[in-house]
């Protein structure tokens, strides 16, 4: 037999016996008698130095390839079993997924109104309006008088709103901060004004305290219809974006024209369920009443125009014009949570906090 | 406000149904607060009779068995128990089937024996006037025996009832906003029907007056000595007056409006302001003494006995309406018992005034008396509805009460100023609006609401061609919008809603060169409440409002800044009486509550804020003047509350968690402060309602901006809590702080040397303190230091404690050599012991 031969005999058997390796063990077995120093091709190659010249170079080629051949089949073969020999062990090592993760990890809430006010003022930002806010407790100009309130008007009444003096008051409305920030600031302004306000009333609709969302846009060319269009992308935002909206003529002594704002129900189509049952949340209206805006009255602007350090008619209303809005939050979450009792927003039970 | 529709389609009828025609003006402003149903819902079964025989009852003292003819050929047999009840009467009847208001379905019944079959009805039991001493004749003879009511005439057995009376209406109840005085009047709004709808409007039932100017009006006399608070004042006497009951459909109609009937004058005066608005009000003139009525201010404490036999305290605001004998009503409010029309009136003074709203206003609220007459005065009546209102009572009360309106009429006052023009231009609409209206439409509507309109003239004053003139309009006020239209935006308010605000395009602003973005504060502010929450914090939303116990409760000092408060004037109660000077009162409220509720822990914070008076360093509140900053010191403050143990336990063993203490409360405010990269400290500090041993000052610089530590326990006591921990934190002022941009400073590439060092020392020295001289002699090389074991007992003796230090030594440059870092270490330890004495430990 020549060297050759002898050289495809042990190639042939050591690649059945890798192919039947069924370990690693048995496997680095078979590396160790076919390719260890004292294995007959290691040792045939090393013997051809000793060859008559002219068979040198074909069997050492031969002893190398069938070397190398064999060291990639122990290495695939290898990988091969070593894979399925982790994968046999980590599937022995085996948890209940199902207890609970640990150390607990406690889980916090915003608190519903705070949620819900973000949620607006994400919307608005996107609108292009930047946040301000201002003093609760205000001077009667500012929440009434330069808000076009005459000096008679009811909502001044001490029924109506609380005082600290003749001329300090609980805000009762975000509405002053339309005048601070344009005796602030020179147009184009759009703003909202998110925050806490107060009313003296206390039963299941209302609570002495409770939180606004103020908006202003005061630039050149600002219409009703630009309130309609951002009003009815607010209400898509927040209610879904098959919302449409519907103006009512209204009256705010501050704008004019006025407007209630109706978004249309997100529980019904027109009214009715469909089970064909009438719906509960818009008492079958088929709109729920939102907010209140309108057109800034040009009596502000001028009150604000008396205000300003700034230069004189950058408020003056042949030259902007602007809308404004009101929307309050505690109703916002109401109709989008399902809130009964607004009184549930104030008493802070920890498992209404956590419900959200 | 209450409109029947009845009465308002007898002016406006646009044809459509009372739901569609609610839903229409709710669209053009006027809109519906509910809509109901009065009177019989079907008119099947009910019909006019003619008693013609009344016997005894055998069985019953008190009912009758009357024989009624109900046109249906035989008599029926009708058993009734009212003692009305007579031979020759029409009356109304319902049959056997028919369905009362109430709902009551009515049987042929026997009483007392006796087959009744119907029944012989009362006003009450028809829902149409408010009379149930007995049955509703239809034609009630009146004191000369000629019939009164002219709907009676023509009325035969078996006709149906709804043929001879308005049986039933539909009612809206409307919201009228403060601005539309002229719609408190039913016509104002048929006006709005018209111009909703197109619909004919029936011209104003005031336009013929049948009263005269030229007279003494019966010799009376007025004298307006408070003309400020009376801009007019109208009077006509009538005499020949017969008083008696109303007719069916006046009485119905107040009624369904919600008023009651009364008598004959009495009802005219309401049922015309229930149309016109003005309110009115008859006096019996033989009892006005000296004839002569004086309107003046009250003197403070007079009295007046009022129509509701209430008497009444005054005041110097209040008018007053006297004769000779003194205050005989209530100027706009009320009239007076002593001059009111009483059954053997005969002659009357009928009185329409112009008030001041506002006193009428105040002046209700300070006699807690409102009535149907004071809520319309209060929004401002203008003066030419006076004189509608008293031509239109002239002339029912000639009609219905058989009147003679003596000639002469007092006007004290007069009408008020010329109407005002206002140019309207439809360019402007359309810039307003956003959606062109051209001028014809704003014509049209303008019209519709009785305002004047002609084409601008193409010609300014001086004579001079105007290029735009050609579509602008001239608009004319009527007296009854004088108020509410006074500018161009005021009539592009009123061609928009007519034309439907609803129809607007929905476009967006121009929104030149603004862009929406938070502040850094605002960010930050988010910040701070997420890493609260994402450690398991409930936020809360507590009352601004506190009690003044609560500055007691939490044993604030006297003059402590949180005693300098805000009271409230007006508050709802003394336990709402002051603004919180701190968020700590309502996270103490709140734990509360949750712990009487079974909650074995609470983890709460408040992000809001707090309200004190100006400090002597402050913008004081004597110097806030009406255009200037805030009136109050309120800043936005940060603050939690931990009571029980912090965190679940676990499974895999270790028990409850510990309850929460200060060092729990310090790690939370740590991760908020940490993560606004602000420079904090605390330092040890007394504040009256924390555990004295556990009490500390939170310091941004030298600045406190706030507390650290436990309940005090008889302040935790107070609240019915266990061991409490808390902090408070000025957040504008950390906000303010806060770093907007943070600068990259460079990595390492070279290993860091991580070294403990442990040193014994006095009780009394401070984490703090060692930490600083650390610091101060550890080298720039020494780049991180930490606390990692706090030891006290055997192995150090007693009044020492050990502390372990973990260091982290490291170079920008080089890898550190051994000699370098123990010759930092030597420093550090060097500088312990000659600083603090501290040793040490092997």
């Amino acid at each position: 037999m020549s060297a050759i031969e002898r050289i495809g005999e042990i190639r042939a058997a050591a690649a059945a016996a890798i192919e039947a390796a069924t370990d690693t063990r048995s496997l680095e077995d078979l590396r160790v008698s076919h390719l260890g120093r004292k294995a007959e091709l290691p040792q045939l190659l090393r013997g051809v130095a000793g060859l008559d010249p002219a068979e040198r170079g074909p069997v050492g080629r031969a002893a190398n390839d069938a070397r190398r051949e064999l060291e990639g089949l122990i290495d695939s073969r290898e990988s091969l079993l070593a894979a399925a020999e982790l994968e046999h062990r980590l599937s022995a090592d085996r948890i209940d997924v199902t207890l609970p993760g640990d150390p607990p990890q406690p889980v916090g809430r915003l608190h519903l109104l705070t949620q819900t006010r973000r949620e607006i003022e994400d919307v608005f930002l996107g609108l292009g309006f930047s946040i301000v806010e201002g003093p609760e407790i205000e001077l009667v100009h500012y929440n009434f008088d330069a808000l076009n309130h005459d000096p008679t008007h009811p909502a001044r009444a001490r029924s109506d709103t609380f005082y600290v003096s003749d001329d300090v008051l609980l805000r009762t409305h975000t509405s002053p901060m339309q005048v601070r920030v344009m005796q602030r600031e020179p147009p184009p302004l759009y703003v909202i004004v998110p925050g806490r306000v107060y009313r003296p009333d206390n039963d299941a609709t209302h609570t002495p305290q409770f939180h606004q969302i103020e908006g202003l846009a005061v630039d050149e060319g600002i219409t009703l219809a630009d309130l309609k269009g951002t009003l009815l992308a607010f209400a898509q935002a927040i209610f879904g974006d098959e919302r449409d909206v519907l103006l009512r003529p209204h009256f705010f002594p501050f704008t004019e024209p006025s407007v209630e704002v109706d978004v249309s129900c997100f529980q019904c189509k027109a009214g009715f369920r469909t089970d064909g049952s009438r719906c509960s949340l818009c008492k079958g209206s088929g709109w729920l009443e939102v907010l209140g805006a309108g057109m800034v009255d040009p009596n502000v602007f001028a009150q604000v125009e008396t205000l300003r350090d700034g230069e004189p008619g950058e408020y003056d209303p042949d030259r902007v014009q602007g809308f404004a809005f009101g929307l309050g939050i505690e109703r916002i979450a109401m109709l989008k949570h399902g809130v009964p009792d607004l009184r549930l927003f104030y008493d802070n039970d920890v498992r209404f906090l956590e419900r959200f | 406000m209450l409109v029947p529709m009845t009465l308002l389609r007898s002016f406006c009828d646009p044809q459509l149904t009372t739901a569609e025609l609610a839903a229409r003006l709710t669209m053009t402003g006027t809109k519906d607060e509910r809509v109901f149903h009065v009177g019989v819902t079907e008119p099947d079964g009910f019909v006019v009779g003619h008693v013609l025989d009344v016997a005894p009852h055998p069985d019953a003292d008190r009912l009758r068995v009357c024989t009624v003819d109900v046109g249906a050929g035989v008599p029926a047999t009708i058993v009734c128990g009212a003692p009305n009840v007579a031979a020759g009467q029409t009356v109304a009847v319902a049959r056997p089937g028919a369905v009362l208001p109430d709902g009551r379905k009515l049987k042929a019944a026997k009483l007392r024996g006796i087959l009744s079959e119907g029944m012989i009805l009362s006003e009450t039991e028809l829902a149409v006037g408010s009379d149930h001493d007995g049955i509703m004749v239809l034609d009630p003879p009146s004191a000369d025996g000629s019939v009164v009511s002219p709907q009676s005439a023509g009325l035969c057995a078996g006709m149906s009832l709804a043929e001879a009376i308005e049986l039933s209406s539909d009612v809206i109840e409307f919201e009228i906003t403060p601005n539309r005085v002229d719609c408190l009047g039913v016509y104002g709004i048929a006006r709005e029907v018209h111009a909703s709808t197109g619909a004919t409007l029936q011209p104003p039932p005031w336009v013929e007056d049948p009263g005269t100017t030229e007279g003494d009006a019966g010799g009376a006399e007025v004298v307006v000595e408070a003309a400020e608070l009376c801009r007019r004042f109208m009077v006509r006497a009538f005499d020949g007056i017969r008083i008696g009951q109303s007719p069916a459909w006046l009485k119905a109609r107040l009624l369904w409006a919600g008023m009651r009937p009364i008598s004959n004058v009495v009802d005219i005066t309401n049922y015309v302001m229930l149309l016109t608005g003005q309110p009115l009000h008859a006096f019996d003139f033989d009892r006005v003494a000296g004839r002569r009525l004086v309107v003046r201010r009250a003197a403070d404490g007079e009295l007046v006995e009022t129509l509701d036999g209430e008497t009444r305290t005054l005041d110097t605001e209040i008018v007053v309406i006297c004769d000779a004998d003194g205050p005989t009503s209530i100027a706009g409010i009320m009239g007076g018992a002593r001059t009111e029309v009483a059954p053997n009136t005969t002659r009357v003074l009928l009185e329409a005034a112009t008030w001041n709203g506002a006193n009428i206003q105040r002046s209700s609220t300070r006699l807690g008396l409102r009535s149907e007459a004071s809520g319309r005065y209060e929004k401002g009546l203008e003066p030419e509805v006076a004189a509608d209102g008293l031509a239109y009572a002239t002339r029912l009360l000639i009609e219905i009460c058989g009147a003679r309106a003596l000639p002469g009429t007092i006007d004290v006052g007069g009408p008020g100023p010329d109407p005002a023009v206002i140019r309207l231009r439809p360019a402007r609409v359309a810039g307003l609006l956003g959606k062109a209206i051209d001028s014809d439409r704003c014509a049209e509507i303008l019209t519709a609401l009785d305002f004047a309109v002609t084409p601008a003239p193409a010609v300014d004053e001086s004579g001079v061609l105007e290029p735009t003139g050609a579509l602008d309009l001239d608009v004319t006020v009527p007296y009854f919008r004088r108020a509410d239209v006074t500018r161009e935006v005021d009539l592009i308010e009123e061609v928009a809603r007519i034309d439907g605000v609803d129809r607007l395009p929905a476009t967006l602003p121009p929104r030149n060169g603004a862009a929406g973005r938070l502040t850094h504060a605002q960010r930050a502010r988010r910040r701070a409440e997420d890493v609260l929450v994402g450690r398991g914090l409930d936020e809360i939303v507590g009352w601004s409002f506190t009690d003044p116990g609560l500055l007691d409760r939490l044993r604030l000092p006297e003059r402590h800044p949180m005693r300098r408060t805000v009271r409230i004037a007006n508050p709802l109660s003394e336990a709402l009486s002051l603004m919180r000077p701190t968020v700590l009162g309502s996270l103490l409220d709140v734990a509360r509550h949750n712990v009487a509720r079974g909650a074995a822990s609470v983890q709460i914070f408040e992000s809001g804020t707090v309200y004190r008076e100006h400090g002597a360093d402050g913008p004081g509140a004597a110097t806030a003047t009406k255009v200037t900053g805030s009136p109050a010191d309120e800043h936005h403050a940060l603050a939690a509350l931990l009571t029980g143990p912090f965190g679940g336990r676990s499974w895999r063993g270790g028990g409850h968690p510990p309850a929460a203490d200060f060092f729990t409360a310090k790690g939370l405010l740590a991760a908020v402060l940490d993560t606004l990269r602000v420079d904090w400290a605390v330092a040890s500090a007394g504040w009256s309602f924390l555990h004295p041993g556990r009490s500390a000052n939170v310091l941004l610089g030298d600045r406190r901006i706030g507390f650290l530590g436990e309940v005090h326990p008889l302040v935790a006591d107070a609240w019915d809590l266990e061991r409490t921990a808390v902090f408070s934190i000025n957040l504008d002022v950390v906000l303010a702080a806060a770093p907007p941009v943070i600068s990259y400073g460079g990595l390492s590439d070279y290993p860091a040397v991580l070294q403990d060092l442990s040193v014994v020392l006095a009780d009394d020295v401070s984490a703090d303190r060692v930490l600083a001289v650390v610091r101060a002699n550890g080298g720039r090389e020494l780049v991180g230091v930490d606390v990692f074991d706090v030891y006290r007992g055997d192995q150090v003796g007693p009044g020492r404690f050990s502390l372990t230090l973990h260091l982290e030594f490291r170079a920008a440059d080089r890898t550190l050599t051994d000699a370098e870092v123990a010759d930092r270490r030597s420093s550090i330890t060097k500088a312990l012991a000659g600083e603090l004495g501290g040793e040490l430990r092997a």
